[in-house]
C-alpha cells in the first residue's frame, strides 16, 4: 500500500503528460477566447433582437436562443461538424467547427445575459435620457448599456467559465484540446490515472483563478 | 405657450385622461394637484411624449406633438423634466450628468458644457459637488442636480412630477427654493405636486385633476380658498 503510494508519486507520468496538457490547453484557451469573442458579438445582436418590439426579429432570435439552450452543446457539435458538413460539403476544420460551436452555443447564453442586463435598467433611466432629447441609440449607448454593461460582467465570466469546460467535448470530433490529448496519451500508454488527475488538474488551473478574479470583480462593482 | 385640446389617453382598455383641455401662457406657473391615479402624471408625461398621445392635440410653442413629422428628440430637449425619483445617471458624476444632453444633443463643445454645468451647480447651491457620483448625494441634492441637468437644455418650459414627495421633509424647502428661484426668473413651468403651500404662494394658477379630467381651475385663492366642485372640497379637506 505505501510501496504503490510512493511508486505512484514517483511515476514518470507526471511529468510525461506535461507537454500534451500544455499544448492542449494552448489550444483549449484559443478556441474559449475566440469562440466567447464571437459569442459575445452574435449574444449582443440576438440580446438586442429580443428586445425588439419587431416580432420577425424577436421571433428568429428567441428560436435561435430556444433551439440552443434546448440542445446540448455535444448535439450541436456533432450536428455543425458531420451533419452540416456532409449535406453542404463545407469541409470544416475541426478547430474552425469548434470555435463556431463555442460561438454558436455561448452566444444563446450570452442573448439572454444582454436581454436580461438591458431589462434590468430602471426604466427611469430611460426616460430620463429621452427627456433631454437623446435619441433612442444615443440612450442606449450613453446610459443604458454601460450600466447593463456592468452588470453582465459576472454572468459573462461565468458564461466563459462553462464555454472553457464545454471545448472538452471537441475530443469527440477530433480536435486536438487538451481533453483530446490525454485521452490520446491514455490509449497509448494504458495508464489512466495519472492523465487524468493532470487533466483535471488543467482546467482547475484556469477555472479556479478566473472565479477568484470574477468574485473580486463581483466584489468591486458592487453590483 | 402650451396648449392642450381634448388630450385622451389610454393604456389598453384603460382610459386615463379622458379629454383634457388646457392653456398655458409663456412664464405661467401651474400647478397640478388631485388624488393619486387621477392621471397627473400621464397628463405631464404626455406633454413631452414620453407618453403616446392616443386622441387630442398638444401644441408647444406653436409645434403640435402629433405631428408625424415633428423631431420628437429636438422637443423634448427644449422640455426640462423633472421626475419624483430624480432618475440621476448613477454612472456618471454631477458635471457628466449635467453635460451629456448639451454635448451631445446641442453640440456644446466640453469647455463651454463645463462651464455651463459649473453656473447651474451654483444656481442650485451645489458648486462644491461637481465631481461626486450621485450615489452620494442626499435626495434634496439629486433632485437639485436633475433640475440642473433640465436647465442645461436651456428648455422653454419645465415640468415637476412630484419632485418633493420622495424626500425626508427636512429636506424639502431646498427644493422649493430653488423652484421658487426659477418662478421667479420668469420660467414657464407646469408643476404636479402635494405642497399645497408652494401651489398657494407660487402657483399663477391651480388645476385640480380627478378621474382622468380637470375638475376645477383657477387662482390659488379661488382654488383653495373658494373651491366650487365638491370633489375639489372633498380632496382639500383632506389634504390641508
Ligand atoms: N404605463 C402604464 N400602463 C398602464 N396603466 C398605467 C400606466 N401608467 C399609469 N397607468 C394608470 O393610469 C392611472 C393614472 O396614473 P398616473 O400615474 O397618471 O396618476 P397620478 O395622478 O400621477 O397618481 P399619483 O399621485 O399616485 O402619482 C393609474 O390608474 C395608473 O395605474
Ligand atoms: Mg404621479
Amino acid at each position: 500500500m505505501f510501496d504503490g503510494l510512493i511508486d505512484l508519486i514517483n511515476s514518470p507520468h507526471w511529468g510525461n503528460t506535461l507537454p500534451f496538457i500544455r499544448r492542449g490547453l494552448a489550444l483549449t484557451l484559443y478556441i474559449t477566447f475566440v469562440g466567447v469573442f464571437f459569442g459575445f458579438i452574435i449574444g449582443a445582436l440576438a440580446g438586442f433582437a429580443r428586445l425588439s418590439k419587431n416580432k420577425i426579429i424577436y421571433g428568429v432570435a428567441t428560436v435561435y436562443i430556444e433551439l440552443i439552450r434546448g440542445t446540448p452543446i455535444l448535439v450541436q457539435a456533432l450536428f455543425l461538424y458531420f451533419a452540416i458538413s456532409q449535406s453542404f460539403g463545407i469541409n470544416f476544420q475541426a478547430v474552425t467547427a469548434g470555435i463556431i460551436a463555442i460561438a454558436v452555443n455561448a452566444g444563446a447564453y450570452i442573448a439572454e445575459i444582454v436581454r436580461g442586463g438591458v431589462e434590468s435598467i430602471d426604466k427611469g433611466q430611460k426616460e430620463a435620457g429621452r427627456s433631454i432629447g437623446l435619441s433612442s441609440s444615443q440612450t442606449m449607448r450613453y446610459i443604458i448599456w454601460p450600466q447593463a454593461f456592468k452588470r453582465m460582467i459576472p454572468p459573462l465570466g461565468n458564461q466563459f467559465i462553462i464555454s472553457l469546460k464545454d471545448t472538452s467535448i471537441f475530443a469527440i470530433i477530433s480536435v486536438g484540446e487538451v481533453t483530446f490529448l490525454l485521452r490520446q496519451y491514455v490509449s497509448s500508454t494504458a495508464v489512466t490515472f495519472e492523465p487524468y488527475v493532470m487533466l483535471s488538474l488543467a482546467y482547475l488551473v484556469i477555472t479556479i483563478p478566473a472565479m477568484l478574479i470574477l468574485r473580486a470583480i463581483e466584489r468591486r462593482l458592487d453590483v | 405657450m402650451i396648449k392642450v385640446t381634448d388630450l385622451h389617453k389610454s393604456f389598453g382598455d384603460l382610459e386615463v385622461l379622458k379629454g383634457i383641455n388646457a392653456e398655458v401662457q409663456e412664464k405661467e406657473v401651474v400647478c397640478v394637484i388631485g388624488p393619486s391615479g387621477s392621471g397627473k402624471s400621464t397628463f405631464l408625461r404626455c406633454i413631452n411624449r414620453l407618453e403616446d398621445i392616443t386622441s387630442g392635440e398638444v401644441v408647444i410653442d406653436g409645434e403640435s406633438l402629433t405631428d408625424p413629422k415633428l423631431n420628437i428628440n429636438k422637443l423634448r430637449s427644449q422640455v426640462g423634466m423633472v421626475f419624483q425619483h430624480f432618475n440621476l445617471f448613477p454612472h456618471k458624476t454631477v458635471r457628466e450628468n449635467i453635460t451629456l444632453g448639451p454635448i451631445k444633443v446641442k453640440d456644446m463643445n466640453q469647455e463651454e458644457a463645463n462651464k455651463l454645468a459649473t453656473q447651474l451647480l451654483e444656481k442650485v447651491g451645489l458648486s462644491d459637488k461637481a465631481d461626486v457620483y450621485p450615489a452620494s448625494l442626499s435626495g434634496g441634492q439629486k433632485q437639485r442636480v436633475a433640475i440642473a441637468r433640465a436647465l442645461a437644455m436651456s428648455p422653454k418650459v419645465m415640468l415637476f412630477d412630484e419632485p418633493t414627495s420622495a424626500l425626508d421633509p427636512e429636506l424639502v424647502g431646498d427644493v422649493l427654493e430653488v423652484m421658487k428661484d426659477l418662478a421667479k426668473e420668469g420660467m414657464t413651468m407646469i408643476v404636479v405636486t402635494h405642497e399645497m403651500g408652494f401651489a398657494r404662494e407660487m402657483g399663477d394658477r391651480v388645476i385640480f385633476m380627478d378621474e382622468g379630467k380637470i375638475m376645477e381651475e383657477g387662482t390659488p385663492s379661488e382654488i383653495f380658498d373658494n373651491p366650487q366642485n365638491p370633489r375639489t372640497q372633498t380632496f382639500l379637506s383632506k389634504v390641508l
